[in-house]
């Protein structure tokens, strides 16, 4: 690991101020994604502003009945939340379907948005990976690469890999906001359907956050209601990020939301594929999946997805 | 024939040999860093903090790098909690902050100045065991023991967190009580890893604890 200063500050503001102003730095929030990258040197920031103890780790009640989330909010503490677990039960699921119950009593929800890839290639610093090291290539797609765990859709010839939340997928299907307060103090919604940036040419871009901008809140809009899944799909029972991951809130009279994890560079969701709920799973993937560019060993992907939300739309 | 006692010896040499070249590798001080402006802390590489570890409040003066799993260990000789994989993904370094269990491996110690530490060390003795432990013992939850510091931390917790409500991947009324059974205690333990696949017996031990807490 490289060495680095540590800071506490005095509030979320003088955070953002102090990570525009020190270059290489970089906020510590529950650190088991960051500190797990940094062994590697993966992730080498000169300079580490701890941001536990702002205040930030509370759950509120918003004026149209929605939740404020507090950044710090351990993953724990958000899927145990009872209003979570009554009003917006898909959260708890995917939050509750993630990680270990080591992890989720440290990982913190704005941390959850902005953990990397788990992609082998951007783990491995022996190979090349557009992300971790900007045009050196990418190792996923080179002849023969294991790519089984990676990006059918929203990927680019530069970068395959996806994004490894669950709880950003139940977000996404909940239509989060994401609040921050950038260098200057000032406060910015950004709705998390536009957070995560797609790859393109530039798969080291990640999100939409600006130089020392800081996450503090995550707002939920009031309850929709409907019945809530997540359904993941995965190579072992229990601590393993997902092949493939999906979000459903079904109204009784049919209609819907459905978000997808495990095969984008984000949360994929859209307002087409949610049309076709009434018409059955199949319709919804013919539009949430179309122009998906598998490899040939992640294409079993598309079917998985598709035999995962009928599976879920059965069920009832 | 090489007498065991001498093996161990050996074996103990290399250890600390490789250790030191582990750490020299691992803990580069600033200054042989590129020099690059980018690549030079901004202020101090060490911190001082005080942690309470298993009651009694301790401070150390680490460098920043340090995690809290090897202040534990290297600073405080507390070295009954383990390093396995040191990436948070078999659990051997599991302890309790402010009462929760989490990965030590993938704390900083300086994140953690006023918190409370519990190890193994302050969860029992030999003379004096834990029910955990002595159940463990009891239902022969570990063969080689090196997961066993963690599993037991992690199960004292994962016992309390069904009893707090905190739902799991295999809860089923999210909005009712949780029931204790096979399938809670083994979702809720599986980010502590046993090589020697101790896991029925370990799943003995942890339903024996809570049935007799019941």
């Amino acid at each position: 690991m490289r060495a680095f200063s540590y800071e506490k500050v005095a509030d979320p503001a003088a955070a953002a101020a102090r990570a525009a102003e020190v270059e290489g730095a970089k906020f510590l929030a529950g650190g088991t994604n960051l500190l797990d990258l940094m062994k590697l040197e993966i992730e080498t920031p000169v300079h580490l502003i701890d941001v536990n103890g702002l205040g930030l780790d509370e759950v509120t009640e918003t004026e149209d009945g929605g939740l404020r989330i507090g950044t710090l909010v351990t993953n724990t503490a958000l899927s145990a939340d009872e209003r979570v677990r009554r009003d917006y039960p898909v959260l708890t699921r995917a939050i509750a379907a993630g990680a270990s119950g080591q992890l989720r009593n440290k990982a913190t929800t704005g941390g959850n948005l902005l953990q990397r890839t788990r992609c082998p290639y951007f783990y491995d610093t022996a190979m090349p990976c557009n992300k971790r090291e900007p045009g050196s290539g990418c190792g996923a797609l080179t002849e023969g690469a294991f790519s089984r765990q990676l990006g059918v859709i929203g990927t680019s010839d530069n970068c395959i890999a996806t994004h490894p939340s669950d709880m950003a997928v139940a977000m996404r299907v909940l239509d989060a906001t994401v609040e921050t307060v950038t260098p200057n103090g000032m406060t910015r919604r950004i709705p998390l359907e536009e957070f995560h940036l797609l790859p393109g040419d530039t798969p080291q871009e990640e999100n939409a956050l600006m130089p020392g901008e800081l996450i503090t809140h995550v707002t939920l809009p009031a309850p929709v209601g409907g019945t809530q899944k997540y359904h993941k799909a995965r190579d072992r029972a229990s601590y393993a990020f997902a092949l493939v991951s999906v979000a459903l809130i079904r109204q009784p009279d049919g209609s819907g939301r459905v978000a997808l994890g495990g095969v984008a560079p984000k949360p994929w969701r859209s307002d087409e594929a949610d049309a076709e709920l009434p018409n059955g799973a199949r319709a919804v993937m013919a539009h949430l999946l179309e122009g998906a560019r598998p490899t040939e060993e992640n294409a079993f992907k598309i079917t998985l997805a598709e035999r995962a939300l009928a599976a879920m739309l059965a069920e009832e | 024939m090489t007498p065991p006692i001498e093996f161990e010896i050996r074996r103990r040499t290399l250890l600390a040999g490789s250790a030191a070249i582990a750490m020299s590798a691992g803990l580069r001080p600033a200054s042989a860093q590129d020099g690059a402006a980018a690549s030079t802390p901004a202020g101090d590489s060490t911190t001082t903090v005080t942690l309470t570890v298993n009651g009694e409040p301790r401070e150390l003066t680490v460098d920043n790098r340090v995690t809290l799993l090897d202040a534990l260990r290297e600073h405080l000789e507390l070295t009954g909690t383990k390093k396995g994989c040191d990436h948070g993904q078999c659990g051997a370094c599991t302890c309790t902050v402010n009462g929760e269990r989490i990965n030590s491996c993938l704390s900083l110690a300086v994140m953690h100045d006023g918190d409370e530490v519990e190890t193994i060390e302050g969860i029992g003795t030999p003379e004096q065991m834990d029910p955990m432990q002595a159940a463990f013992v009891e239902n022969d939850g570990f063969q080689c023991g090196y997961c066993t510091p963690g599993q037991i931390s992690s199960a004292r917790k994962v016992i309390e967190e069904i009893r707090a409500g905190i739902p799991s991947h295999v809860t089923g009324d999210l909005n009712a009580e949780i029931a204790i059974t096979d399938a809670e205690i083994r979702e809720r333990m599986s980010g502590n890893i046993c090589r020697c696949g101790a896991y029925a017996n370990i799943l003995a031990a942890i339903t024996q604890v809570a049935e007799d807490q019941a």
